[in-house]
């Protein structure tokens, strides 16, 4: 679970994954375009997949290669671990 | 000075010829035979002594490398203006053509991102103001 606290710890990956539960499969182009026009983020496309990574160790994003291009998707199974953990667990004690 | 003509790196001059003249209705400008290859330029039928795309042969070996790596992070070669994204989306979609990206607005654009099928993608753009 480490991982993924790490990733959310970061505004651009955060609005990474705002942008990916609204559509999955996104290009890396389409992600940087949107962190552009949604967030104001602009930073570089190598930081972005860099990024995108970080968020793909964390078990929050995957991604397909399909014919020559490569799609991300979220994954949001890693933070409904996290209200397993503290929410629910405090309204059952 | 005036922009005559840009060039798009393709897989196969035939293919790509059909794929913009057939799906994408530009017109043949030159196509002059060269050896193995052609001089291969479409023009848009509306405007033709408009700037020219020249449909050319991937032979040098760094255009592999480069165009691969354009596709697999989605980045679009060129930009082609349209009156409505969604009517080609729907257009083309039908015809089994493959968008990497549905119409999306971006601010003052609509914008989708289609597969050449020749090697490369191309983004459709329907200004909005």
């Amino acid at each position: 679970m480490t991982d993924v606290y790490r990733a959310l710890a970061d505004e651009t990956r955060r609005a990474l994954l705002d942008e990916l539960v609204q559509r999955d499969e996104q290009t890396l182009f389409e992600l940087c375009s949107k962190l552009a026009m949604n967030h104001n983020l602009t930073p570089s496309r190598q930081a972005v997949s860099q990024h995108l990574d970080v968020l793909e160790t964390a078990g929050l994003v995957r991604t397909e290669r399909r014919g020559r291009y490569k799609f991300h998707t979220i994954d949001t199974a890693p933070l409904a671990e996290i209200a397993e953990r503290w929410p629910r667990g405090k309204a059952q004690s | 000075m005036k922009l005559h003509t840009v060039s798009i790196f393709v897989d196969d001059q035939q293919r790509a010829v059909e794929f913009y003249t057939g799906r994408l209705g530009f017109a043949v400008s030159a196509d002059i035979p060269m050896g193995e290859h052609r001089w291969l330029t479409i023009v848009d039928p509306e405007r033709p002594d408009g700037t020219q795309l020249s449909l050319e042969p991937k032979d040098h070996p760094a255009v592999g490398p480069f165009t691969e790596a354009l596709a697999t992070d989605g980045i679009p070669f060129c930009v082609l203006g349209v009156d409505d994204v969604q009517a080609e989306y729907d257009r083309l979609t039908a015809l089994g053509e493959t968008f990497t990206q549905p119409p999306t607005a971006m601010g003052p654009v609509i914008i989708a991102t289609l597969d050449d099928t020749c090697g490369n993608l191309l983004q459709l753009a329907q200004f909005t103001g």
